[in-house]
Formats: C-alpha cells, structure tokens, sequence
C-alpha cells in the first residue's frame, strides 16, 4: 500500500489519507456555506413571520422559505454527511478512500445541483416550497438542481461502501467494523433508498414540467415524494446518532453498553423508517386507515423504539466511562463532572436532549393517525422539525465540526469563549423558538402563511391573541438561534481559513497501521453493575429515561383529550 | 476509544445485556404498543375519525354537484363579491370547493346535525383548515374527501387554507356558520 499518503493526527491518533482528507475538507467548508445561505433565509423568514415586524412582502417570503427549505434540509445536511461518510470509512478504518477521482465527480455534480436549484428559484418562477407539490409548477430547473444534487450524493454513498470493501479486502482492522461506521452504514443505506425514491418522483416530475408527460397523480405524488422526504430526515437521525457515539467515545472514551442492541437499534431503522412517507397522508383522501395506521407507526413504532434504545445507551454509555473513572457518588455526579464548557460535549449533549424531549415526543404524538387532525400543516409541524433537524442533527454536526478543526483542518479554534458559549445559545433559542411554535400550531396557526391577519382577504378571521403572542416569541427567539448560528459560522469560518495552526507536527509518509479492537472492558470487582445501583450500570441515565416517559405519556394523553374535544367526524 | 474501534469481543453478539439495557427495552416495547394499539381503539370507541370514503372526481363533475347544490339552497349573498351562503337540510350530502383562491360557497349548518361534507380542489392542493375548532386535512385536485361531520358547537368557523398554494395562499378564507337549528 502506498503509505506517502498517510498521516496520523498526535492528538487523536487517527489516520488520515490525504486524498479523503481533502475531500472531506471540501466538502465541510461546502456544506458550511450553504448553511450562511440557509441562515440569511432563516433571518429574512423569521422576521416576516414575526407578526409586529413582518418584514417582506408575500412573493419573496415564498421565494426565501422555499430556499431556507431547500437549502437546510437537503444540501446543508446531505453535504456534511458525505463528509462524515467519508471520516467513517476512511479516517476510522484507516483505509485508503476508494476512487478519489468519482469523489471529486460527484461532489461538483452536488454542487452543480445546488446552483441550479437556487438559481432557479431566485429566478423567481419556483417559489414552490421544498415540498414542489404537483400539480403547482415549478421552473424546471428546480427540479434538475435537486436530480443533480441527487446523483452527486449517491456517488458519494457508493465510494463509502467501496471503502468499506477496501478496508475488509486489505484488513486495515481487525475483528467488526466500529459502531460509528455501522451506524454511517446504516446512514448510507437509508440514503440510497432515499436518493433511489427521489429518482422515482422527481425525474417524471421534471419531464411533467418540460411538458414531456400530461398528468401526475397528486397523492402518487406525495406517496412517493414523501419516500424521499422524510426518509432523508432519516438518514439525518441515523448519522447523527453515529455522531454521537463518536462524541461519546472521543471524550470519554465511552464504550456502548452492549454492541448487540446499539446494532440491532441501528437495523431497526434501516428496516422500519422507510414508512416514515406514511404520517404526511394522515388526511389524505383515498388511504386507508388500516395502510395508516401501520406505516405511520414504523410497524409498531419500531423505528421508535430504536431511538428510545439509543436515547438510553448513548448517555448510559458515558455514565459507565464516567463511573469508571471515579465519578460514581450519587445518581448524577458523572453528569456535573462532565465537560460542560467543550462544546463539542455540551452541543452533543444538547442535541441528544432538544432531539428526545422536543422533536421525538412531538413526532409520534403527531404521527398518530387521529391527532394529525389537529396538527397537519399547523405551525406545529416545523416546530416538530427543527427540534429534530436543528437541534438534533445540526447541532450534532456543529459539536463534531469543534472536534475536527483542529484534528482534520490542523487549525487552533479562534475565540474559543465564544464557541464555549454557542451550543447554550444556540440549543436555548432553538429550544424555545421550536416549544413556542408548537403552541401556536395548537392554536391553529398555519405553516407556509405570509399573513395570519388576512388583511387582504375577502372574510377575515382573528387567531387569538395568545397566538400573536407566541409568534412574537417565536420571532424573539428564532433572532437568539440565530445569532448562535451565526458565531458557528464566523468561528468556524475564522479558524479555517485564519486560524493559528496546531503546534504538532503531522507530516504525511507514516506507515499505514492496523486499527486495533477495543481494549477489553475491565471489570471491577462484583462486576459491570457494581459502580452503579440497584444492579444498573447506569442509574443516572435510566432515572432520565423514566422522566423523559413519564412526559411522553402525559403530553400523549393530553393530546386524545384535546383531539376528543373536537366536532365528532367519522 | 471504543465506540470508534472495533468491538473487543470477536463473538461481540454474545456478550450480555446489561440489566438497565433490558429493563429499558421492555418498558420502551411496552409503550409502543400501547400507542400502537391507541389508534385502532380510537377507531372503535372514539368518535373523532377520519373515513376512509373517497372517489377519484373531476373539476368539472364536482363543480356539477356543487352547482347543484348552491342553486337549490342559497339563503342569502355577501360581501361584494357576491359569494353564495348555502343552508343545506340536515343529513344531507354538501359540497365544498377549494380553489386559487378561495372556499366556495359558504356554508350554513345545524348544530348538533350530521352532515356528509364532500370537499374537492379544482386546481392545485389546498389544507382544509377549520378555525378555531381545529381539524384540518389535506385537499387534493381529483379526489373527492368524504367527511360524515356533526357540529356540536354553536361557534361559527372560518376555514382557512394551510396547504401553500401560490401567491395569494393567505387570503383563501371561507366560512361554516353555525345555527341553533329549525330556521
């Protein structure tokens, strides 16, 4: 093996190739990017739907939400998991990347999509929301960004399991692969499911739009758009998932409790999310209840237990580390010892807090088939999804970016006070601008709405005031999530390009070496449990699991009552 | 470093649970079957559900049937427009129209009368969006939504429309008004 290209990171001891180190680099910095544009377009949105402020006019708030959309959910998103996919085959496996070359082919064509998608929609003829729900036409550019951008990542699933082959054929490690990069495996296969739907819709779409073919079903439509929708919003929760037990195991060196229900979890995803398309058509016409109510509960809410199990042994994870280490007085010592002011802990931490709490509850309370009734298309619904998209997965990212700066970019993090303090500025103003949002849904309060006085309408209607009220909080605290993200992108962006660089040495030209297995767990005396209580290796963290159902039950129940209390319908 | 290492044990799908592992799990599969079961059980014992009636329709055959309607039972007009206030008799099969952009016709309902509200887009989707009582579904262009509903609150609703439908999206506003009953 050519080991010119080889270095190993002193602090880390990981193994970069060079070729993936750049792609990686690229593809970071790409996605970081996108996310300025996807936050210029957050602030303008905001700031329209902040009823006292109400800042644009009704055909640009269109234009920007359907580019916010666009942008954060897909490109941003997408983008960084290709880099992450690449850093869990390559960098954790030690192994050389497969086919640099394609990798390079397919990041242009990403970035290609990404500039005829905007373009088109800045042109001004393809305000259709990210959702582009037929029969409302868009330019048809809109649609050949988004296939571009689609081919491009596929390229990028496939070279990771290229490298996976790789680094099985030239045993660059010994035993089964790491959890994280099952995890990412789990990610990939989700994405190429993902991609391989959005194929299926959006390419006859396209030609719908060339004017090629007449007529596309509009539940068809949304059936298999939605495969494509929300089972990219899957690959987010499986990735960011890996990302945090990576976090877990590079700060506390944190081993999972077992590596059999951590994997069997993953699997679960791989097997049920895919159904996730069903809780977009709770009301739909021409569904059955019987179709809905299996799909929309992932099969018996599998997919859901999956996330309840990590929930559990990604914080138990490190409750054991932190135990071991000395930390074991009471239930919650190893949490008040932990390294509150590392924002790559604090942003993980909070991520797996705002992604349980907020977005996991919210989402199968409203993924019920009956309570949709009273949710669907409310502000709700993106309150559900960036407790889950924002604080999970970007504030996940955000955390892994602090550690990869100066591991990947060989960079010292400039103003590290001020990235101490962003996942708390960040978390809290996501946090509350995500709970307030969901309480105007409750009232009513429509998603996708330039104007919920409706002063141009014909008839009128008036929300109550308590709805105002909450949009303007909403308003007051989406400004606070934004000036957080915006000190990620200036710190982030700062240390890159200017950053003082690390003070080790890390030349390239170092013998590739083999990835060793994990130490064996020494057990202490009486036993894995005998650090914790009541035979639990983890106390601390099954009491917040305990809380975090007895909310969940609570919040379920209150929501049939709310549903009860409406017209009867059958 | 282990989470990013491979596993110690070669045979790692051998080692144990641990026991807050598997009390966990039971709990967690305990609650969702609970919530499983929930919708079914709604289903059969609560009383709001959505039907499962639907028909593959045309604007123009829908547009018939709402025409049909409006001629026979328009009580009085309003606004400037002119807009058709429709007082179907109790039982009966109404319609609704969702189009750019408006909710046509308005409607005047019975409390505590069931109706079969059938509702259609005539262009692109809409979201059927009753305030304040808040129910709200899905409008979708060639199919005909069949809900069998039953006012039980003498409120009057607006509908609003929540699904994005171009520029003029949020001035679509209807109306269901709401009577005591035997005018």
């Amino acid at each position: 093996m050519n080991t010119e290209q080889f270095r190993i990171c002193p602090e880390s001891g990981l193994q970069f190739h060079k070729p993936a180190e750049t792609l990686m680099r690229i593809h970071a910095v790409a996605a970081i990017v996108i996310l300025l544009v996807g936050g210029i377009t957050a602030l303008l949105v905001t700031l329209t739907r902040w009823p006292a402020v109400h800042l644009l006019p009704a055909d640009r708030f269109y234009q920007l939400l359907t580019m916010h959309g666009v942008n954060m959910l897909i490109f941003w998103i997408i983008t960084f998991e290709i880099a992450i996919l690449y850093f869990c085959s390559s960098t954790l496996l030690r192994c050389r990347l497969a086919t640099p070359r394609i990798a390079w082919l397919g990041f242009a064509l990403m970035m290609i999509g990404v500039v005829v998608n905007n373009a088109a929609v800045l042109k001004g003829d393809a305000s259709v929301m990210m959702t582009s729900y037929v029969p409302m036409p868009a330019n048809p550019n809109f649609y050949l960004g988004l296939i571009l951008f689609a081919v491009g990542a596929l390229l990028g699933c496939f070279i990771f399991l290229g490298t996976l082959v790789i680094a099985k054929e030239e045993q660059t490690y010994e035993g089964s692969i790491p959890l994280v990069t099952f995890g990412a495996l789990t990610a990939c296969i989700i994405a190429v499911f993902t991609i391989a739907s959005g194929a299926v819709i959006l390419i006859p779409t396209y030609m719908w739009s060339m004017g090629w073919i007449e007529h596309i079903d509009a539940v068809m439509y949304r059936l298999v758009w939605w495969a494509l929708g929300h089972s990219s919003q899957q690959i987010n929760v499986a990735a960011h998932v890996a990302v945090w037990y990576a976090i877990a195991a590079i700060v506390f060196g944190a081993k999972p409790l077992s590596e059999k229900v951590s994997r069997t979890a993953f699997l679960l995803y791989i097997a049920f999310l895919q159904l996730a398309s069903a809780h977009h058509l709770l009301v739909d016409p021409g569904i059955s209840s019987t179709w809905k109510i299996f799909n929309t509960s992932y099969a018996m809410y599998l997919a859901v237990l999956a996330s309840m199990v990590h929930g559990l042994t990604v914080p138990g994870s490190i409750e054991v580390a932190q135990r071991a280490k000395g930390f074991s007085q009471g239930l919650f010592q190893w949490l008040r010892k932990a390294p509150w002011g590392n924002p790559v802990f604090s942003g993980m931490f909070i991520s797996l807090i705002g992604f349980g709490f907020l977005g996991g509850i919210s989402g199968v309370v409203m993924g019920t088939e009956q309570i949709n009734i009273i949710i669907h298309n409310t502000i709700y619904v993106p309150g559900h999804f960036h407790a889950t998209v924002v604080i999970g997965t970007t504030l996940a990212f955000m955390s892994l970016t602090y550690f990869l700066i100066p591991v990947l970019f060989r960079r010292q993090l400039v103003m590290p006070w001020l990235a101490k303090w962003q996942p708390y500025l960040f978390g809290l103003g996501m946090g509350v601008f995500t709970t307030v949002m969901m309480g105007a849904g409750t009232l009513g309060v429509a998603r996708r709405h330039w104007d919920m006085a409706f002063t141009d309408a014909a008839l009128g209607f008036d929300y109550p005031a308590s709805a105002y009220t909450l949009m303007g909080l909403v308003g007051i605290s989406g400004m606070l999530a934004i000036v957080g993200g915006a000190i990620f992108i200036l710190v982030t962006v700062l240390s890159v390009f200017f950053g003082k660089p690390v003070e080790s040495e890390s030349p390239y030209g170092v013998a590739a070496t083999i990835l060793p297995k994990a130490e064996p767990t020494i057990e202490p005396a009486g036993g894995h449990a005998a650090t914790g209580k009541w035979g639990f290796a983890a106390p601390g963290t099954f009491v917040f699991a305990i809380f975090f159902l007895a909310i969940f039950v609570v919040y379920y129940a209150v929501n049939w009552k709310y549903l009860a209390s409406v017209w009867p319908m059958q | 470093m282990s989470a990013i290492q491979p596993p110690a044990e070669t045979i790692w799908w051998k080692q144990p649970l641990d026991r807050v592992e598997g009390t966990w799990i039971s709990i967690a599969l305990l609650w969702s079957l609970i919530m499983f079961f929930m919708m079914p059980i709604w289903h059969v014992y609560g009383k709001q559900n959505l039907s499962n009636e639907a028909y593959r329709t045309t604007p123009a055959a829908f547009m018939a049937k709402t025409q049909a309607m409006v001629d026979e039972y328009t009580v009085r007009t309003e606004t400037d427009m002119q807009l058709p206030v429709v007082h179907p008799p109790p039982g009966s099969d109404i319609y609704l129209i969702g189009r750019l952009w408006q909710w046509w016709p308005l409607l005047e309902l019975e409390k505590d009368q069931t109706y079969r509200l059938h509702i259609s887009s005539m262009d692109w989707q809409h979201g059927f969006s009753l305030q304040p009582v808040n129910i709200n579904t899905q409008i979708v262009p060639g199919y005909e939504m069949v809900l069998t509903i039953t006012p039980d609150t003498s409120e009057d609703q607006t509908i609003i429309c929540n699904e994005y439908c171009g520029l003029n999206h949020h001035t679509m506003v209807g109306k269901i008004y709401i009577t005591d009953g035997g005018s």
